[in-house]
């Protein structure tokens, strides 16, 4: 659209005729409207819930978000979450620990686990080895709801329920299926001579794991570690299933609680929100890139 | 290789079959196979259960509620990011509606219903959906109150949350269209829908197909946005197959019911799973 003006050139979008010209003023404009209104329709909501945590309970309770000049703003809703004061114990403080505790190594184990079956998948034979992974893709469909009772049992026995521990590892096993799809279909693309030729080399297929396979699956591995590490943030069922005590539940079962006892006390709710919102907005914001190809390439083969 | 087959095997595969074994007996968390009991589990939610399907009309109750899913919360996701995917596309400031619609897809499902009941609240001084009735001089609504927009309400939430991962496939599908195939699309008016509809979607057909059963697959799996935002109420008018599942087995202690409920839950994505299966196997050999 920069060169319209260069000379002996025209462009096909913007028609020559008065009509086309009247019609593609008004398709543009058509397109500019929906773009707005649907741009609204997501930003809105979260916008009124932003407001409404900086809001008093009794501007929050009396005057909608929208107008904005009721009630003045405060930092107390904050305050008030994250000191627990005046509400059950742990505050979100502690919550926010525990998510960060859940989240960090429940991205690195799986990820770790996955990397390694990837490379198998990709590059080594053995018997059954396409079916072996097909069967693995096939468990990417599996509701978490079937394997509830038969892992919380094992727990028990184990005296694991309520562990960080099982938990680390109950996100480790459910990340799995999707980290091997996605890391084997990028490893497998990895160029079959430089692997041969390592291995004529003498390079021992750990030796080639490690300085070969992994430095050049590193976008591929970034991706799938932003989407492993919000997904595992924002986990609330796992939690509610398998924490069981309330020290150490993550932030989202400290809002569903906050919920439970202060369910129309929004400025509060929001507060308790946007703090477990803070980070994975940060991280999207600051990483995009990769989030946006880990869909895609999660994607185009699926 | 080792560690990661042993954690499926754990976590994954065992865990189906004891569930299957689980569904054929009355029991609780503790003591799943109290009292074997054959079908008689799948017989009463499939015959005997109106919270899980509801013969007569309105017939909001789970196994109904997940059928709707699948169609206005997929047709709802696809149709939103192909629209924003495509429009956006014709604009210099592509990025930022593109941002926007993300957004939503980063944060917890439990946040996103925070943000939906406020939306939705009741008080015309909170809830901005009541808010504008109150300016058209019509009463406040209970959306997520009554059993007829309970669930409906959900789906929109669902929708606003997943809108983002369409639109993210459809943008890379509709970029990687021909050059004739976009310049078709630059015409204007009805030249450009015809060309829309002839041209560039049917040439989209695989990652459509690829964003059509990642939503149902979602809305089958789905369970949180319910539970935060209605508990699956009022009554069981909101439920859906994958919320009867944590209901039965945790509220109500019902280990074995809650089991059968789990394994129609994966009968439902067998087709699913199947398709998915399929698609790997073409990729591979292609």
């Amino acid at each position: 659209m920069t060169d319209v003006a260069a000379p002996g050139r025209v462009n096909p979008a913007i028609p020559v005729t008065l009509s086309g010209r009247l019609t593609h003023v008004i398709t543009r404009g058509g397109v500019r409207v929906v773009l707005v209104v649907v741009a609204l329709l997501w930003l809105i909501p979260s916008l009124g819930l932003l407001v409404t945590s900086f809001r008093t309970r009794a501007a929050s309770s009396q005057h909608g978000w929208w107008e904005l000049w009721e009630g003045g703003f405060t930092l107390d809703n904050y305050d008030q979450v994250l000191n627990s004061s005046g509400l059950p114990p742990p505050g979100f403080s502690d919550n926010f620990v525990n998510t960060v505790i859940i989240s960090v190594p429940g991205t690195i184990f799986p990820i770790t686990v996955a990397a390694f079956a990837a490379y198998a998948f990709a590059w080594l034979d053995f018997r059954c080895r396409d079916w072996i992974f097909l069967g693995v893709v096939a468990l990417l469909v599996v509701p978490l709801q079937v394997t509830w009772v038969p892992v919380l049992k094992i727990f028990n026995s184990l005296d694991m329920t309520g562990s960080f521990t099982g938990i680390w590892l109950a996100h480790t096993a459910y990340g799995l299926p999707f980290a091997i799809f996605l890391l084997r279909n990028f490893m497998a693309d990895i160029p079959r001579d430089l692997i041969e030729s390592a291995r004529v080399d003498g390079a021992s297929d750990l030796r080639i794991f490690t300085k070969m396979i992994l430095p050049l699956s590193m976008p591929a591995i970034a991706a799938l570690g932003i989407f492993q590490f919000v997904w595992v943030w924002n986990d609330l069922m796992n939690a509610i299933v398998f924490l069981q005590t309330p020290e150490k539940f993550p932030l989202t079962v400290g809002i569903r609680n906050l919920l439970g006892q202060y369910g129309n006390e929004f400025n509060l709710l929001a507060a308790g929100a946007f703090v477990s919102m803070v980070v994975p907005i940060i991280v999207f914001f600051t990483l995009q890139r990769f989030f946006v190809r880990g869909i895609t390439a999660g994607a185009v083969k699926g | 290789m080792l560690p990661a087959l042993a954690l499926l095997g754990v976590f994954l595969v065992w865990p189906v079959i004891r569930t299957t074994h689980y569904s054929l007996y009355k029991g609780s968390i503790i003591r799943p196979t109290r009292e074997f009991v054959g079908l008689a589990n799948y017989q009463r939610l499939l015959t005997d259960d109106p919270a899980f399907l509801k013969t007569a009309w309105p017939a909001w109750s789970a196994l109904f509620n997940s059928a709707v899913w699948v169609v206005l919360f997929t047709g709802g996701v696809i149709a939103m990011g192909l629209l924003v995917a495509v429009l956006a596309d014709k604009v210099r400031y592509e990025r930022l509606p593109k941002a926007i619609v993300f957004l939503p897809l980063v944060i917890s499902f439990t946040a996103a219903s925070v943000v939906f009941r406020l939306v939705y609240a009741t008080n015309p001084n909170i809830g901005m959906l009541n808010a504008g009735r109150q300016a058209l001089g019509l009463e406040p609504y209970a959306w997520l109150g009554e059993p007829n927009t309970a669930s409906l309400a959900i789906i929109v939430a669902g929708i606003w949350v997943w809108t983002s991962l369409a639109m993210t496939i459809l943008t890379a599908a509709y970029k990687a269209l021909p050059e004739e195939v976009h310049e078709a699309a630059s015409l204007d008016g009805a030249n450009a829908w015809q060309a829309f509809w002839r041209v560039s979607l049917p040439q989209m057909k695989g990652p459509l197909i690829v964003v059509a059963v990642t939503m149902i697959i979602n809305a089958l799996k789905a369970i949180d946005l319910v539970l935060v935002m209605s508990s699956g109420g009022p009554g069981f008018s909101s439920r859906i197959v994958g919320f009867t599942v944590y209901w039965e087995i945790f509220t109500n202690n019902k280990a074995g019911y809650g089991s059968a409920a789990a394994v129609l839950l994966l009968i439902l994505m067998v087709p699913m799973m199947w398709r998915q299966m399929r698609q790997i196997r073409k990729a591979d050999a292609g």
